[in-house]
Order: C-alpha cells, then structure tokens, then sequence
C-alpha cells in the first residue's frame, strides 16, 4: 500500500512538471506552422491583412471584419464572442491560444471516444479512419495523416477532414480545397445561442489564415447532445472499439486457458488464471442465475456470463491509469446496444404468461387495467433504457471524478503559471484520487454484477412458469 | 447562468436517491442483524433494490443534464 502511495505520488509530481511544460506549451504552440505554405491553393481573393504580422502574443483581433455581427447575434442577448465570425468560410482568423484551464472541457475531452489512442499526451497511435461521406462514397486512410499533437488536435490536414481533440471533423465549406497534406493553424470555437436557449458550439478549422466551419460527424442521438445527421458518417474503429476488441480477446485467452485447465488438470485445485475466475464464475452462476432462472439457467448462462466478463473487463481496462483511460463502459453508445440485446433477448424469450401480465394484467379491475397497461408497456423500455444509463452514468461519473480532482492540480496552479500552487494541489490530488480509485475498484464489480443481476431478473421475469393469483 | 435550475434539479434527485439508498441498506444491516444466515438473500436483494432506486435518480440527473 505504502509503494503505491509512492508510486502514485511521482506520478502525480510528474503531472506537475506536465503542468509547467503545458503553460510553455501555450507560448509556442503553432511555432511549426508561421511560414503559410500556400501549397496548390492560392486564396488570394481573401483578405490576407489580418494575420499579416503573426502576432502571437497580443491576440489582437482588431483584423477581423464585425461590421455586420450586430444584427446576426446581439439580437440573441448574447455576449459576443470575441472570435465570432461574421461568415463561416474563409474569414481572416489567426490561431487563437486560450488561456487558463477549463475543468469541463478537460474532463469531456477525456472521457469521449477519439480516433486516435492516446497515452498519457505522449503517446499517440494513429488508428485507420474509414468515414462514409456522400460525396466521395467510403475512404480509408490512417489518423496518423494528422499529425496529432497536444489535445489531440492535428497538425495537418488531408482533403477535408481535420482532427479536432480526437476527433475526425469535416470541413464544410464548398470553396475549401483540401489537398493529402496542408498545415493547419489551430482551431477555434465560438459559443452560439440556438433559438430553443440551448448554445451550441460552433468549431472551426484555422487554415492559411483563414476560419473554416467544421462538421462533426453523424450521431444519431435524437438532438440530447447536439447531434443528429450531418454530411459524414464516420466507421472508424476508434479508441473505444480497439478497447473492447482488445478487451474480448484477452478474456477468450483468459477463458480459454482456464477451460483447457478444467481437462488437463481434472481433480485438481484451480490454478493460475482459472483460480481468478472460477469464484467469480461460480458466484454468477449460483447468486443470480439460479435464484432468478431456475431451471432454465443453463439456456441463459453465456449470456449472463459474456455482459458480466465484457462490463466487468472494460470497467477494469478504463481505470488502469495512464493506459488511455478509455470509458467503453461509460459511453451511452455501447451500453445503449447492450441494453438493446438484452431488451431483444427478453422479448423474444418471454412466454405467455409474460405478455399476458404487461397486456391484460388478470385479477385486476378494470379501471386499474387501464392505468396498469400503459405502465407495464412502458416499463418494457424503461428497463432497457435504466440499464443503458446506469451502467454509463457510474462508469462516467467514476472517470469525471477522477479527471476533476487531477484537474486541481492545474486550478490551483493556474494552468502551470504557479507552481506552489500546482504543489498544493498535488497534496490535495494524491489522496483524493486514490479514495476515488478504490471506489471506482468496488464500483466496477457492482456494476457488472449489477447489469448482469438485473438482466436475470428481467429474463426471468419473461420465462417465469406458473403465477397462483389470489 | 442557465444551468443553474438544472443543478438544482440534479441536487434534489441526489436527496431523493439518498434518502432511499440510507433505507434500503438500514433495513438490510437490520436484517442480517437479526437472521445472519440470510445475509446472501438479503445482500442480493439490497443490491438489486439500490440498482432500481439509482436507475430512477440516474434518469432524474440525466434529464437536468439534457432539459437545461
């Protein structure tokens, strides 16, 4: 306990020095990138005097043509932004460095899925992006064309596509032309207030100069997080599925390994990784797939046994620090669609008297009937949906937790601008992000046993027998 | 200041939440108190109950996370 304190503790003192290291960062970020490279595309019918100077340290947008901004955002109460731009394409725009830390952005970053597989800032493998776009039909290429660099925002671009914090975004403009490699400046966003009151981030690519509205790609997610259909469909195998691919193939060795045991060292005690998942095994089988199927439960024991091991390995693959801190398990996409197989599996499977009691409940009156249907109907989709956000919720929560109490470190030291602050937040960081660890520990059991336990319940809930009613 | 009504929301989902999980793992410790050999019925049982109960705070934060 005391080593892991210790080791923990350098750990932490290094995120410290990470922290200096970034506040210089901010200095010279887009050093690389001064000289415009102008190659094969000329936008010499734009204004080009606004970033004559390249003019790092004053982030004097005095260039920048507001002249009718008036009327397009104040009419929405909206403190204009200082980079607003009037038009989405081509504005004259210069790399803007923000400044300070922002906790919420931080830990989103952190916990969404990206196209590349970052390790602790440092390291970063370049995944293959497949994107379906309706232009061009499917294209292949790898992520590492953009050269990713800190916050995971890219260097380059290659046709219109760019990487912003992770993630592949489309430039939209129709008088943008993108070659295999073009340098891109920076990004920029800028806040804009939607007409229902919710404010929508607009992103922008910065690229010779000039502002470049970004799209991201499709998520279907019924508006909730601002998505919904846009001009690409990305495929790529990002981060969180290289996790579970990776994940799924270290539990079939793991399994596998530990079945070969059962006939090479029949009789004998359990050793080595079959003595790891034997009780846990055992505890699924005779805690809750017993108790809640009874007799059926070998028909539905792999079941149970794929979501316990596959949350469970995820859970465990997320925490493991410095190692990508992938949230698989915490993104509403994956839980949604093994919700979605559980809700089939239970559909499927329920019996009579299962569809009897959601769409004629019997020994009720009627006018509880009335009342009782809709319930049960809805209740069919409810349980799905609380196992999707439940699962995602703690998994989420547990990561953001995590995020926030490192991001004391760059509160306190003012994004790396003082470093006895950084220091006190050190001191606090240690300790709270080890009592978060141990909890999120306990955390990735409950949850897996949970989802599996609730699943068998639902199961057997649809293949119960016999009900006496009195 | 938009997300200040939704904050609150979430907070009162939280008191709601938190007054269920204390009974729901008062009433278990009372009885495993009273019968220990049950204890692996009662753990079961206590879990699956805090599961429903956090399913419909989860739902109530999720909605002040959205509906701001």
């Amino acid at each position: 306990m005391l080593r892991q304190f210790f080791i923990l503790s350098c750990l932490f003192l290094s995120t410290v020095a990470f922290a200096q290291q970034h506040k210089h960062d901010h200095g010279h970020k887009h050093d690389g990138h001064e000289h415009n490279q102008h190659d094969g595309h000329d936008h010499s019918g734009h204004n080009h005097d606004g970033h004559s100077g390249h003019d790092h340290s004053g982030h004097d947008h005095s260039g920048h043509a507001h002249s009718d901004s008036g009327d397009g955002h104040d009419g929405h109460g909206h403190e204009e932004h200082k980079n607003n731009f009037v038009t989405d394409c081509g504005t004259p725009a210069q790399p803007h460095h923000h400044h300070g830390y922002d906790p919420t952005g931080t830990a989103i970053h952190h916990i969404s899925d990206a196209n590349v597989y970052t390790i602790m800032d440092m390291v970063r493998i370049p995944l293959p992006a497949i994107i379906y776009n309706k232009t061009r039909g499917l294209e292949f290429f790898s992520t590492g064309k953009f050269g990713a660099g800190h916050h995971d925002n890219g260097h380059y671009g290659y046709k219109d596509y760019v990487l912003y914090q992770g993630n592949i975004h489309r430039i939209t403009c129709a008088d943008f032309q993108g070659s295999d490699h073009y340098d891109v400046q920076g990004f920029d966003t800028a806040m804009i207030k939607a007409k229902e009151g919710k404010d929508i981030e607009k992103r922008y690519a910065i690229v010779n100069g000039k502002g470049y509205l970004l799209e991201q790609k499709t998520i279907w997610d019924a508006g909730l997080l601002g998505g919904g259909p846009s001009n690409f469909i990305d495929l790529s195998p990002t981060k969180n599925v290289v996790s579970m691919i990776l994940v799924s193939l270290l539990l079939f060795l793991g399994f596998r390994s530990a079945a070969k045991a059962y006939t090479t060292r029949a009789g004998e005690a359990p050793s080595g990784i079959q003595a790891y998942l034997e009780p846990m095994f055992q505890y699924i089988r005779d805690d809750v797939a017993i108790p809640f199927l009874g007799d059926k439960h070998e028909k539905f024991l792999p079941l149970l046994m794929t979501i316990f091991f596959f949350i469970l390995g995820l859970n465990l693959w997320g925490q493991v620090p410095f190692l990508g801190s992938v949230n698989v398990t915490g993104s509403l996409t994956v839980t949604a669609i093994m919700a979605i197989i559980v809700f089939i599996v239970t559909t499927i499977n329920g019996n009579a008297d299962y569809w009897k009691h959601i769409l004629w409940p019997p020994d009720t009156p009627l006018f509880v009937k009335i009342i009782l249907i809709p319930v049960e109907i809805m209740g069919m989709f409810i349980k799905p949906l609380t196992l999707m956000l439940r699962l995602a919720g703690n998994i989420s929560a547990g990561h953001i937790a995590i995020l926030s109490f490192v991001g004391l470190i760059f509160i306190f030291g003012k994004a790396g601008a003082s470093l006895g602050g950084s220091l006190t937040g050190t001191a606090l960081a240690i300790p709270l992000t080890l009592f978060m660890m141990a909890i999120e520990l306990i955390v990735a059991f409950v949850q897996a046993f949970v989802f599996t336990i609730l699943t068998a319940s639902y199961l057997g809930a649809a293949t119960e027998e016999h009900h006496d009613h009195h | 200041m938009t997300g200040t009504l939704a904050a609150v929301g979430a907070g009162l989902a939280v008191i709601g939440a938190g007054i269920g999980l204390g009974q729901i793992g008062g009433k278990a410790v009372e009885a495993i108190a009273r019968q220990p050999e049950a204890s692996g019925d009662i753990r079961g049982a206590m879990i699956l109950m805090a599961a429903f109960m956090e399913g419909a705070a989860l739902i109530a934060i999720l909605l002040s996370i959205f509906m701001t």
